[in-house]
């Protein structure tokens, strides 16, 4: 059902297409961007003003935990995250619940009415794909995709012993398929394994139990992999150590671990035209930056080591981040990350739960507040702007909340006006404790980011990344026609009044998807279809068939049977494989 | 105070949801406008005249308006929710949710509560003259944090899970409670003049407990401190000989929370 719209007279950041606040009409033909519409076309299109507004492509999560059995236990056990947040069905829109983490209508809902059109899950254990496809297929007004998690994966792990590398990149990519995932995602490689004992690693060289892996033999081999199947975005890494005083140290060693790995991008898609070069060129993009670059040895002399990373990646090209920003408020700690939760279980004495994925990976969820009182919350919300404002180029950067880990999705427009005004954040500063800025560099940052940058953060970085460019992140021909008009006069923005922007992008003036008007001024109109993207990787039939009889060998050791494990299409909405790894 | 009289019109099936029935909603209303007001019945919504005859017009605020329930609302729920200041009076019972989330003012029922009366209030004083239900003045369920301020007066007794995750405020009771009470209990004062089941202070944190009759099966975690030979804790005052107790050690060895018992109602202890 995509639409022929015309949205005129706006000011246009398209940073995929240098386009830098320019006034030009977008044209959209049946749900893609056209160079023009003809007069009969424009005359039966819908025309959006968009005069003194700012328009961008439709905004790109590239991180976010939004669908799955560890996001559906979260909702399940906090019925407090639900009574007082709820939303009342209309004769169009769904009822839903949830304030941290919602369930699934409200969830597509609440992204649409912030502008958002493409969201990908952060974490899908395999044998739980199932479910996420069945989230994913229910959340209304989002093209989604997931990263499946395979840093301690039996098999893997197996075949890293044994030195096995096609047969590795042949499992990554029928799990790919089979799954029906986009790309791999990596969380605390191998230590996850060792939690299922009680125990952890905090070394890139320290050896797990039983598979005596260690996590940088986990990371060179996916990342090498990665590129030998041609994937669409690089390894997707979630550190070893994440949460502990000192592991900076661990995050800049894990980043050099990719560092010299060839990326090969190699899919079969149409490409959308950009004046850019929209294929993705770094071998390794980190999650959540913060969590991952406390320095110091304690919660009492710990300070941010942000600044020493950032130098690091100002220096490189292989890397991109995204921040997990910490925007004060209720939060629910949810990853895959099992042991990490248990840490901030002791901490805190909160309500927790914990899961082992049989020979796959684990996961940890936690109610939790970051409060401008605390000393160590104050620091992480510093450290995660700083993770935004000290990497020079922001085409490495990519603005997150780890949602809803630091914080809930819908937060997003806070973090976005930090980012762009110094007076919000000195704002900040003086409400909260003096750790912030005794500890973290940010009180001395005045950069201001703008318009552009932001385009870059939250549309045009997370596409070109994750390999989604070929259609997303952009307003060059041949796009899908997702395009996101904001209430700012960027003639007449003034970055220090910042209760103007969040309430600009708290709700998008016109949230359009695949050239359909789905959102006004925040309130849901129309609901088109949306898809769910995945990796079709192909590799030589021979090697498949090897790797398949390990696998089955190894199945018995499953609860389940061999001919259950696949998901298939059927609970995927609108599945749209990608080509990836082809022969030419 | 102007009077605003609402008088039951008819038997109610599905409970109603009248979170409208406060001092702050009525206020600066006439008696047409308040009886427009919507209610829940289920998943439909019907104007309060739909249940309630409407006699007389809302004060110019919150604190100039006085609400008269004549008749049983054991069937109506949320009555005084969220109110700021005024009055209300129930000549009958009350269903679930009466004054959860007051601020202020003050809820008089002269029958029995349902259960969650004053659930996560904040402050002002609701008296119940018969006998309450479960989870009076506690936290709703998945967080331990709850009554934060106000005062919650029952003549009667109550049930299980009286002032769950409390955080300040008052709670008497000149009757008895059964299971749970002062479970997980941060700060606040709860008396009780009568008898107590078991899990009294489960888990608290902080806050005091008084239990003027017996504890048929008292929380181990407790550490016998010294006897007292009155308790006077604010205003309050028991006379008679009370043994005191701090805990819950069984979750914190840092717990905080003090439980008096009557010495001679609990000689064994």
């Amino acid at each position: 059902m995509a639409g022929t719209t015309a949205i005129k007279n706006g000011y246009i950041f398209d940073p995929l297409n240098e386009i830098n606040g320019e006034i030009m009409d977008i044209f959209i033909r049946d749900g893609k961007i056209a160079r023009e519409l003809s007069a009969v076309e424009l005359k039966n299109a819908k025309v959006i003003d968009a005069s003194g507004m700012t328009v961008m492509p439709g905004g790109v999560d590239s991180h976010s935990h939004v669908a799955g059995a560890k996001v559906n236990a979260g909702r399940s056990m906090r019925p407090e995250d639900h009574y007082k947040a709820n939303l009342q069905k209309t004769s169009l829109t769904h009822s839903g619940s949830g304030y941290t983490v919602p369930s699934v209508y409200k969830q597509g809902y609440d992204y649409s009415a912030m502008g958002y059109t493409t969201v990908f899950e952060a974490a899908v254990p395999p044998l739980e794909a199932r479910h996420t496809h069945e989230e994913m297929r229910a959340t209304p007004l989002l093209d989604m995709g997931g990263y499946l998690v395979l840093g301690n994966n039996f098999f893997l792990m197996r075949y890293f012993r044994d030195g096995d590398m096609e047969k590795a990149a042949a499992y990554v990519a029928w799990m790919m398929k089979t799954h029906k995932t986009y790309g791999i995602k990596c969380v605390n490689p191998a230590g996850v394994e060792n939690w299922g004992w009680g125990k952890n690693i905090t070394s890139l060289d320290e050896a797990n139990i039983h598979f005596e892996i260690t996590p940088r033999e986990v990371i060179k081999g996916l990342a090498e992999i990665n590129e030998r199947l041609g994937m669409p975005m690089p390894i997707h890494l979630h550190a070893n150590n994440l949460g502990h005083p000192g592991c900076y140290a661990i995050t800049k060693d894990s980043l050099k671990i990719p560092d010299g790995v060839k990326t090969r991008q190699n899919m079969d898609v149409q490409w959308a035209e950009t004046r850019m070069d929209p294929s993705r060129d770094c071998s390794v993009y980190l999650t959540h930056l913060m969590f991952n670059s406390f320095a110091g040895t304690t919660w009492g002399d710990c300070e941010s080591g942000v600044k020493d990373i950032t130098d690091y990646i100002n220096n490189k090209d292989h890397v991109v981040i995204d921040s997990g920003c910490t925007p004060f408020g209720e939060a629910t700690v949810m990853t895959g990350d099992g042991p990490a939760i248990h840490d901030l279980y002791t901490l805190t004495g909160n309500k927790w739960s914990n899961t082992d994925v049989e020979m796959e990976c684990g996961s940890g969820i936690l109610p939790f507040t970051y409060l401008k009182s605390n000393p160590v919350h104050s620091l992480q919300w510093a450290m995660g702007l700083e993770c935004l404002l000290l990497i020079n180029d922001p085409w490495k950067t990519i603005m997150t909340t780890d949602s809803p880990n630091g914080g809930p999705f819908t937060k997003y427009p806070e973090v976005m006006t930090w980012i762009m005004s110094e007076a919000f954040r000195k704002q900040t500063f003086s409400e909260c404790h003096k750790w912030a800025n005794d500890r973290s560099t940010l009180g001395g940052v005045n950069r201001e980011l703008s318009l552009y940058d932001l385009a870059i953060l939250t549309r045009a970085n997370p596409a070109k990344t994750i390999g989604m460019a070929h259609r997303k992140g952009s307003l060059g021909v041949g796009a899908d026609g997702d395009v996101t008009v904001y209430n700012i006069n960027p003639q007449q923005l003034d970055a220090n009044n910042y209760e103007a922007l969040l309430r600009a992008f708290r709700k998008a003036e016109y949230t359009v998807k695949d050239g359909e008007i789905v959102a006004v001024k925040g309130e849901i109109v129309s609901l088109p279809e949306k898809r769910t993207y995945y990796s079709e990787v192909h590799v030589q039939d021979e090697r498949e068939k090897e790797m398949l009889a390990d696998v089955k060998e190894w199945f018995r050791y499953y609860t389940l049977g061999f001919a259950n494990y696949p998901t298939p299409e059927k609970y995927l909405a609108n599945p749209t494989p990608i080509q990836v790894n082809s022969e030419r | 105070m102007e009077e605003v009289m609402l008088i039951p019109k008819k038997e109610i099936g599905i409970k109603v949801e009248a979170d409208v029935i406060t001092p702050d909603s009525f206020a600066g209303k006439s008696a047409k406008e308040i009886g427009n007001l919507s209610v829940w019945q289920g998943p439909k919504t019907y104007p309060l005249s739909e249940f309630f005859e409407v006699i007389g017009n809302g004060g110019s605020s919150a604190a100039e308006t006085f609400i008269r329930i004549k008749g049983d609302a054991t069937r109506v729920k949320r009555i005084g929710e969220g109110m700021s200041a005024g009055k209300i009076e129930i000549e009958g019972s009350a269903g679930m949710h009466v004054g959860t989330g007051m601020k202020g003012g003050e809820i008089v029922v002269y029958g029995d509560t349902d259960s969650w009366a004053g659930m996560e209030m904040t402050g002002g004083l609701l008296n119940i003259k018969g006998n309450a239900g479960d989870h009076v003045g506690c936290a709703y369920r998945g967080k331990w944090h709850g009554m934060k301020g106000g005062r919650i007066v029952i003549e009667g007794s109550a049930r299980h899970q009286l002032g769950g995750g409390m955080d300040g405020g008052e709670i008497l009771v000149e009757g008895n409670v059964e299971s749970f009470c002062g479970i997980r209990q941060n700060g606040g004062l709860i008396v009780i003049k009568g008898r107590a089941l078991r899990g009294v202070g489960a888990e608290m944190a902080g806050g005091t407990i008084v239990i003027g009759g017996k504890i048929e099966r008292f929380s181990p975690g407790f550490e016998y401190v010294s006897m007292e030979g009155s308790v006077k804790l604010g205003e309050t005052e028991l006379i008679g000989e009370f043994k005191k107790f701090t805990g819950d050690y069984a979750i914190s060895k840092r717990a905080k929370g003090a439980l008096y018992v009557s010495a001679n109602a609990n000689p064994e202890l």
